[in-house]
């Protein structure tokens, strides 16, 4: 569904990426996992195609998604037109909207898609919380309603391929293993995700595959069942 | 009954301000960015007014009467201007913004583009000043000793209808939760599927337009147009839309008006050259109560 080739970036001089390649299978979870600054979110950022200040710019390689190259798309295309949607890292909700605008927004490109209404009641299935605070204005919510909200409105783009940056990041463990729980139902239902992740014990029991990352390479992949057996990797990432 | 006079002079004054007022406040609470040409956009406005009227009624093969002459030159006046600020946009602000420029750079920029409106059409059109045609037969109402001239009630409406109809814009439609989603982070846009620069150019567009609008008529209620008629009036607007809270729209439409006001009360009952003294001391002390403008709030909402 997703092959990125040997991809480069860099935001301005500095390079962050040097030269990852990885694929998704459609139905697939798959895991980024890598310390700070490994070049995870930019990853994530350069297959959105997201533009600078903000997001890198991809130097070298190539990225495909259903044998299409990303290159030459604009990032509103790659949502509207592509539908792979991303939760940013720190979740960049519209914090002067309410809960009910936020949902709203990313249904602008649906204009005559009969479905968006039945969607939005899913959301509010999904996260219970979102639907309790429809009509308050977004940035009175807590952090894990907060995240809750910015996966619910990646979904309303209604995305085939899902990008997730740091979906933990703040969270209590208990709103954390259901947030992943929340995305493995997700993905039961039919959605392609990539996780990128810090949490790597977290992530590797999810996900069907992973990548470890380390300074803007890829150090190891392969089955999840195998990088959490790998010695190596316990030592370096799942602390011991 | 002479008070009475001077408040509806304030509330011609103030619909001047207010017009103004709201494409600086639309253009920051969109970007961020003082858009400092904004107030040459509205001399823009007032020429393009000249230019459209003059070709309209001069032509005899058209053969339209001052009202249609007058309904065309407004939707007419208020389309080019857009153009212009659309133009202006298009080849100054989004190159910076593309190269993530510095927001001190842009408002230089923004001063420049001002300067080079100014300086462009004295160039292009010289110095003479110009007078834009009649186009609205003069009525004087007199409501019980007070004069008011058909022209003075069409300037207030206006600039109420224009301000109730961005405040539903920007509240009620999807262009405007677009806009106030950029206010609060420009960077997740994209990420719903809406392309950033479809916002930032219906901002500029509907900005420069209701500048024009208002360039239009001032022109029409002080008939002689100069190259820098933009600039005091545009500083004035300005200010007005930061005393009223810059980002808000019912900030930039309140300052205008009292702005207008506390101008002309002062020039009513004090020697004239007091007038800016005053009116600016006025604010001063506005802002030193309170920083963030009338209806401003620190950090949260913009628009």
């Amino acid at each position: 569904m997703l092959r990125v080739e040997n991809i480069f970036a860099s935001y301005g001089k500095i390079e962050a990426v040097h030269g990852i390649s990885f694929h998704v299978d459609e139905g697939e979870i798959v895991t980024l996992i890598g310390a700070n600054g490994a070049g995870k979110s930019t990853t994530l950022k350069a297959i959105m195609r997201l533009v600078p200040p903000g997001a890198p710019v991809l130097t070298k390689g190539d990225i495909f998604f259903e044998g299409r190259s990303l290159l030459t798309v604009e990032p509103h295309n790659v949502v509207a037109k592509l539908l792979i949607a991303l939760v940013p890292e720190g979740r960049h909700i519209f914090g002067n909207l309410s809960v009910l605008e936020n949902l709203i927004l990313p249904t602008w490109t649906r204009k005559n898609d009969p479905d968006v209404p039945m969607d939005m009641e899913r959301i509010f299935e999904l996260f219970p919380r979102l639907g309790e605070r429809r009509n308050q204005r977004s940035d009175t919510l807590s952090g894990g309603e907060q995240q809750m909200l910015a996966v619910g409105r990646a979904l309303m783009t209604k995305c085939r391929l899902l990008l997730l940056d740091e979906p933990s990041m703040g969270l209590a463990p208990q709103l954390m293993y259901e947030m992943f729980r929340t995305l493995k139902k997700l993905n039961e239902g039919g959605l392609t995700i990539v996780v990128v992740e810090q949490n790597a014990r977290l992530a590797l029991q999810v996900a069907d595959r992973g990548y470890v990352l380390d300074t803007g390479e890829i150090v190891a992949e392969g089955p999840c069942a195998a990088l959490l057996d790998d010695p190596e990797i316990k030592k370096i990432y799942l602390g011991g | 009954m002479v008070i009475v006079q001077h408040f509806v002079n304030a509330l011609q004054w103030g619909s001047f301000y207010a017009l103004i007022a709201l494409g600086y406040t639309l253009v920051y609470g969109v970007l961020s960015l003082i858009n400092f040409a904004h107030g040459d956009i509205f001399m823009v406005g007032a020429y393009i007014a000249f230019f459209v009227s003059t070709a309209l009624l001069a032509s005899d093969s058209f053969g339209l009467s001052h009202f249609q002459a007058l309904s065309l030159t407004i939707p007419l006046t208020m389309l080019l201007t857009s153009c212009v600020g659309m133009t202006l946009e298009r080849i100054a602000y989004r190159p910076l913004r593309r190269k993530g420029a510095h927001r001190l750079y842009v408002v230089i920029t923004a001063l420049m583009c001002g300067l080079v409106l100014e300086n462009g059409n004295l160039a292009l059109l010289g110095a003479s000043r110009r007078t834009l045609p009649e186009m609205l037969d003069k009525v004087v109402y007199n409501i019980g000793g007070i004069a008011v001239t058909n022209l003075k009630i069409g300037v207030i409406f206006t600039a109420l209808l224009v301000f109730v109809a961005l405040q539903y814009i920007v509240t009620r439609t999807r262009m405007g939760m677009a806009m106030r989603a950029v206010s609060w982070d420009k960077f997740a846009l994209p990420l719903m599927g809406i392309a950033l620069d479809r916002v930032i150019v219906f901002t500029f567009v509907m900005g420069s337009g209701i500048a024009g609008l208002g360039g239009m008529l001032f022109a029409m209620s002080y008939p002689v147009l100069d190259p820098y008629m933009g600039s005091m009036v545009g500083w004035k607007a300005f200010i007005a839309a930061v005393v009223g809270g810059i980002g808000d729209i019912r900030g930039a439409f309140l300052g205008g008006f009292l702005l207008a006001f506390v101008e002309i009360m002062v020039a009513a009952f004090l020697p004239s050259t007091f007038r800016d003294l005053f009116a600016f001391t006025v604010l001063l002390l506005i802002m030193w109560q309170r920083p963030t403008g009338i209806f401003g709030a620190p950090q949260t909402t913009k628009i």
